[in-house]
């Protein structure tokens, strides 16, 4: 039997709201705090984060780790990292642990690219003298050699990003932890990255990696395992759990957006409901390409004076979390919106001949009043997009070919 | 009877293969617990964790590196703005306090009174200042890597002692000059050695101090006001203007001693003087910087785990 290079047993982390929500305290607050908790004997809030997270990683493993927002994906790999310590339970690790969540973290503008790569190198741990000798290693790989000697501050972010990277990617510690790394730079600087991931697992070091590309995923990691309010309630091959996930990401998907508890603003306006409707005004599910579509979005004035200079945003994020299209009352509105007292209304946006090539998206909810947010809600709702007739001949793009579906005409 | 030697060499082999066995019981604990790097569990007892300081030391001289860089980066006269502002400040003092006040000096010349209480004071008030707020300035840091924590205030101070020595260089230009210009003699050896623990005690309460406002400052942002305030006030009980021998009432003056910088300026001083140190005053100073110094340490170590939960 093989000894796992990471040992986690019966792991929990406890966050009390109130230091996770206001990010600091001032001594009125405590003080304050004190007062009423005398006076009502008052519980606070507490919520775990993580809870009783039981995981043996074996050395040469590629884990993959999914799950919603929330979930603690990110909490874990602070756990790990030793960047925030457990409640409860033990980590036992048999190897340096190192994690591109890191990347650039301790840059200075005003140094140049040289003292930036020794103060990021040791602030990640490496000793002078291995960042002396892979010094000509990493500069070859952020391929920045021109600007080594100028300032961080005249770099473009995406140099920055690369010259980061570069340091990162040559840490080689026996336990790599990535955290929607890739989600950042540009379509080549992916590719780059993935194919260093790729050679980092071949070499038989351990990667963790947490990602909403399930892409990325499917194609990285054998295992897998699925995080839901802090558990992992599944654990095993990634086809498997990719699976899993994307049922759930179906199921709350029907959950109404009322209950919905991680929503930013004011709420004095707030969605109530949203559903998608075709071209007859049905509820669907799912949306073929080149189908009429209308989302229909249900707000509601919790107050009972009217809300003016109401504005709508639609945001709609690709798998990637990537924002590929955005929508607002006001592109398309001469006149902004208004809502009475206590008033339901039910705000439709129309869009002829869907333009989005199939596959999983999500939208994000925004609405605002006069500068002041109402209401934010961050993947309010998921949706499918199926393979459809969006152009005469019924066929369409290759998987992989682009996100949306252009309309144009041939001629010779 | 025969059968006995048989009974005996099984029972042997039987025990052989038992050793075996546990033997290789042990070796799979061995294997086990071998090579594990480090265990994360919940923060539980009180520990200095100086091993592991000590394998992050380069991370120290990194830190420092950077703050001495980019705090002369795009100046017009780099590290002498570490210079020029004690001299202007002493030119000022002298100016105002010794010329036009009247003020006494212990009959020092007024140029290393002012000077030699500058040096120290703008070490120890650069020091908290810088460690103070060092925590917030490194939260994004905080949030991110893990190291020891203490590295980050414990490099803040070293910073401020890199423009002591700029200063401290030029102090040595000053005492030349009095020395065999204006025949001002003193004890050149006893100078280095209250030098020595001068500069020792102010380090020392600068660090405790420092780590104290650090660790607070994560969880208290009222402290980012308080720091520039607490400075000021500082200034005011310390002898820097003016000696402690104008202290009358001796209780004021042992009140004031509760303030480490007094014990230290005057050791600094305390070559120049025929005025003698007294021993009740530099050990109230001593034991005070000893506790600020405990306090701060002890408070940084209990909270340091909860810095990237809060920064």
């Amino acid at each position: 039997m093989e000894t796992p290079i990471l040992d986690i047993h019966r792991l929990s982390k406890q966050y009390t709201i109130g230091t996770t929500k206001e990010r600091y305290l001032s001594i009125r607050d405590v003080i304050a705090g004190y007062w009423k908790r005398l006076r009502q004997q008052e519980q606070q809030r507490k919520i775990w984060a993580l809870e009783d997270i039981n995981l043996k990683v074996y050395p040469g493993e590629t884990l993959g780790i999914i799950g919603r927002n929330g979930a603690g994906k990110s909490t874990f790999l602070k756990v790990i990292s030793k960047i925030t310590p457990p409640t409860k339970g033990r980590i036992i690790a048999r190897g340096r642990v190192a994690s591109l969540l890191e990347v650039g973290t301790g840059f200075h503008p005003e140094l140049t690219g040289r003292e930036n790569i020794f103060l990021n190198g040791a602030i990640l741990g490496l000793r002078r003298l291995e960042i002396k000798q892979k010094f000509d290693e990493i500069v070859d790989f952020s391929g920045v050699e021109q600007f080594i000697d100028t300032p961080l501050k005249h770099y473009s972010s995406g140099m920055q990003l690369r010259l980061a990277f570069a340091v990162a990617a040559h840490l080689e510690p026996e336990i790599l932890l990535i955290d929607e790394v890739l989600a950042v730079g540009d379509a080549q600087f992916q590719k780059k990255c993935l194919g260093k991931m790729n050679e980092v697992s071949q070499s038989g070091r351990t990667i963790l990696f947490v990602s909403h590309d399930m892409a990325a995923v499917l194609k990285l990691c054998q295992r897998s395992i699925l995080l839901d309010q802090g558990k992992i309630i599944a654990d095993g091959a990634t086809e498997a759990i990719v699976q899993q996930y994307l049922q759930q990401l179906d199921e709350n998907a029907q959950i109404d957006i009322v209950q919905r508890k991680d929503r930013k603003g004011k709420g004095e306006l707030q969605f109530v409901n949203i559903a998608l409707l075709n071209a007859d005004g049905q509820g669907v599910e799912n949306i073929f390409c080149g189908q009429t579509v209308t989302i229909a979005l249900t707000l509601k004035n919790h107050q009972s004076t009217p809300i003016k200079n109401v504005r709508i945003d639609l945001g709609i994020d690709n798998y990637r979390k990537e924002r590929i299209a955005w929508l607002s009352t006001e592109m398309v509105l001469a006149t902004s919106l208004q809502f009475l007292a206590k008033e339901e209304k039910i705000v439709y946006f129309k869009l002829p001949k869907f333009p989005f090539a199939p596959g999983s998206y999500a939208l994000t909810l925004y609405t605002e009043a006069n500068g002041s947010v109402l209401d934010w809600l961050d993947d309010a709702f998921y949706f499918t997009v199926e393979a459809g007739n969006f152009y005469p001949s019924g066929k369409l793009p290759p998987a992989k070919q682009g996100t949306f579906l252009l309309n144009y005409s041939i001629n010779t | 009877m025969k059968a006995k030697p048989f009974s005996t060499a099984f029972r042997i082999i039987k025990q052989l293969q038992y050793l075996k066995i546990t033997l290789r019981q042990i070796n799979i604990v061995v294997k086990t617990t071998k090579n594990i790097l480090y265990t994360i569990t919940p923060p539980r007892q009180f520990s200095l964790q100086l091993k592991e300081l000590w394998q992050f030391r380069e991370l120290f001289y990194f830190f420092s590196w950077r703050d001495i860089k980019v705090k002369y980066k795009q100046t017009l006269l780099g590290f002498l703005w570490a210079i020029l502002q004690p001299l202007i400040m002493m030119s000022i003092f002298i100016l105002f306090f010794a010329k036009s006040l009247k003020l006494s000096t212990d009959g020092i010349p007024p140029a290393i009174f002012y000077y030699s209480g500058l040096l120290l004071w703008n070490l120890f008030s650069a020091g908290i200042s810088n460690a103070g707020n060092s925590m917030i300035s490194h939260a994004g840091i905080i949030k991110k890597v893990y190291f020891p924590r203490l590295i980050i205030p414990l490099s803040s101070v070293l910073t401020a002692c890199f423009d002591f020595l700029m200063a401290l260089f030029v102090f040595f230009f000053i005492l030349l000059y009095y020395y065999f210009t204006l025949d001002f003699s003193f004890a050149v050896g006893s100078f280095f050695l209250y030098l020595f623990f001068g500069l020792s005690l102010s380090i020392l309460t600068a660090f405790g101090a420092g780590t104290l406002l650090a660790s607070l400052n994560v969880k208290y942002r009222d402290f980012r006001y308080i720091i520039p305030f607490l400075v000021q006030f500082l200034f005011f009980v310390t002898p820097v203007i003016y000696p402690i021998s104008v202290v009358a009432d001796e209780r004021l003056a042992y009140l004031l001693a509760l303030n480490p910088m007094t014990g230290a300026i005057q050791l600094m001083r305390a070559s120049f003087t025929n005025v003698p140190i007294d021993p009740v005053l530099l050990g109230i100073s001593v034991t005070a910087a000893i506790l600020i110094f405990m306090l701060g340490i002890f408070n940084f170590k209990r909270t340091e785990a909860y810095f990237a939960d809060l920064a």
